[in-house]
């Protein structure tokens, strides 16, 4: 891979336990992410989604590991790495404009008054809150107020946003609107984004990649899917596409089960932490170190969406009941 | 507004009955005896008269009246109009209060922003702040040398804790995702304290200083009381010693409708400075 614009390289996070000793969250985790890709995380509550998020933003030191981003370790949070937090985190004591031009104002510190609202405005807009700039966010409904965190986080142009359940708390008529918002602007902007969800329709209608993180303690990241949609989908009509419901039941197949027994999965494979197995479900050939292969552009659309291969033959998978036995 | 109306009557109507009780219950026995004039002069008009020792209402409502009328009037140092006496006393209250916002507010934005100072001055703060303020006293008027301003210092002392305990707990509640806000923004230490932390905390240091502004206001009579000289405790503590009982009763009510006043504008302030989520 030529393009790794985010590195996690083997990151470990450890907390101490409370009778002495400490209890590993994930070790040894590898995950790269391209420019301009739109990445999800998806795996059980606990498992430490948020804290691989956190590191990725740099509120979280790794107890050992390195991220890299745009070739250069980091060290805290930047500017470069916007959040969206899941509960809005808007400050009740200023209005919208004053949320987003705060944002602005800590980007651009020497910008005039004029211009820092004209960029704060440029953004409200942008999210459809034209008209409510001077609303205190508890006039808003949880919908406007989510739209006001992430006219905040564009605001200041980051190169990548992280997001942690930014729709969780709405309801599903303006989840749908804000994801669409969320994907057009991502890819108006070419914007690099890491969204944790436990919406498996939303990471399909989203990612470009879905990323499956087994239960935690000592979680480790268990496959990536690759979302064999096309990348001009609509909302509308993309539970309509042959692959669709391929890639949706892998998933909850994954969270149903194998999340929780990965690891017996795992025993007498090949399976290297480094190289995450890529699955694309739907399509016949995936390889687990060699994502190239990938690119072979057939599409798999002629191919059964129940299809679903990787590197290890699923008939072998041990079911649940078996494991239990 | 129903409920609001019906609670104004039932006030209006607990307040007739408490003035009609007092009324009948100092309206006295009417003439005791036929006695010498020069007599009944010497002993006063509770034995000559069977007037009630204690002054009813209406003594009280016409005292009230020539306050009222005169209040800032100075006949010397022991005579002195009762606005000059609550003038003083507002005085020594406000000087020592604001010092000790002036101190309360750093320090508490220190102790609840850094783990290890929290930590080191816990144990100092905590066999201060039960130390009833007079208690100093003897201590200010010693080092001090001056009464006034060794009541201001005793109004420091008592109002300084609740706005450092509440600043502290202020300033450590401050919701971690505001924070996480101010980190990924790289906002400094400064602008954060300022723009984030001091916005968020003032709900709670506000409280904490209408805590200590109460505070202060029950001080400063009982400070003046020993101080002497001027203010409303001394003016009570006088008019003690004339054995003026309605003069007495009259600062009692004075002292409860400044403390109001007090209370509430801090509690405007509060309210002011809070926002709901």
């Amino acid at each position: 891979m030529t393009d790794k614009f985010i590195s996690i390289e083997s990151v470990s996070k450890r907390f101490p336990a409370a009778g002495g000793g400490s209890t590993t969250v994930f070790e040894d985790l590898w995950l790269s992410m391209a420019r301009g890709e739109f990445v999800c995380i998806i795996g059980h509550s606990g498992c430490g989604k948020t804290t691989v998020l956190n590191i990725l933003a740099g509120l979280e030191a790794p107890s050992d590991g390195a991220v890299i981003v745009d070739n250069q370790a980091i060290e805290g949070p930047s500017l470069d790495r916007a959040v969206i937090f899941q509960s809005h985190a808007l400050l009740p004591w200023l209005t919208v404009m004053g949320n987003v031009a705060y944002a602005v104002a800590s980007k651009w510190r020497f910008m005039n008054r004029g211009d820092l609202n004209r960029q704060a405005q440029k953004f409200i807009d942008l999210v459809g809150l034209t008209g409510a700039e001077h609303k205190r966010p508890a006039e808003l409904s949880g919908g406007m107020k989510q739209r006001v965190g992430i006219a905040r986080t564009l605001s200041i142009e980051p190169k990548i946003m992280l997001m942690d359940e930014p729709f969780s708390a709405l309801d599903a008529l303006t989840r749908g609107t804000l994801q669409d918002e969320v994907r057009r602007i991502c890819l108006e902007t070419g914007q690099t984004a890491f969204m944790i969800t436990h919406d498996v329709d939303e990471a399909i209608y989203l990612a470009d990649r879905v990323v499956l993180m087994t239960n935690g303690p000592n979680a480790v990241l268990a496959e990536i899917v690759e979302n064999p949609l096309p990348k001009e989908r609509q909302r509308n009509d993309v539970h309509r596409h042959p692959l669709y419901y391929g890639v949706r039941n892998h998933i909850i197949d994954f969270l149903v089960s194998r999340s929780k027994n990965f690891a017996d999965e795992m025993a007498g494979t090949n399976y290297d932490r480094r190289h995450v197995p890529v699955v694309r479900p739907g399509t016949p050939q995936v390889s687990a170190t060699r994502p190239a292969s990938l690119d072979s552009t057939d599409g798999g659309q002629a191919r059964s969406p129940m299809q679903v291969v990787a590197d290890f033959p699923t008939s072998s998978r041990p079911s649940l009941a078996q494991h239990r036995a | 507004m129903a409920v609001t109306w019906r609670a104004a009557l039932v006030s209006l109507l607990l307040f007739g009955t408490f003035i009609g009780v007092w009324h009948l219950a100092t309206r006295g026995g009417g003439p005791v005896a036929s006695m010498d004039p020069e007599y009944a002069k010497l002993v006063g008009a509770t034995a000559s008269q069977g007037k009630s020792a204690m002054p009813g209402p209406a003594d009280v409502g016409l005292k009230i009246w020539q306050h009222l009328k005169d209040p800032f009037y100075d006949r010397g140092s022991n005579d002195k109009g009762l606005g000059i006496q609550l003038a003083y006393s507002i005085a020594r209250v406000m000087i020592g209060y604001l010092i000790a916002v002036a101190v309360a507010i750093p320090v508490g934005f220190l102790i609840g922003m850094s783990p290890l100072m929290s930590r080191a001055l816990d144990p100092f703060i905590q066999v201060l702040k039960p130390i009833s303020p007079l208690a100093w006293m003897p201590l200010a008027l010693y080092t001090i040398k001056d009464s006034s301003l060794s009541s201001i210092f005793v109004i420091f002392i008592c109002s300084l804790w609740p706005m450092l305990i509440n600043t502290a707990f202020g300033v450590a509640a401050v919701r971690k995702e505001w924070l996480n806000v101010a980190r990924t923004l790289e906002v400094g230490t400064f602008r954060r304290a300022f723009t984030i932390i001091l916005p968020a905390a003032a709900p709670t240091i506000l409280t904490g200083m209408r805590i200590s502004i109460g505070i202060a206001w029950l001080v400063i009579v009982a400070a003046e009381m020993l101080v002497g000289g001027t203010g409303i405790g001394y003016f009570v503590w006088n008019e003690w010693n004339n054995l003026s009982i309605t003069n007495v009763i009259t600062a009692i009510l004075v002292i409860g409708v400044v403390g109001m006043v007090l209370d509430q504008v801090l509690a405007r302030a509060t309210k002011l400075v809070t926002f709901p989520e």
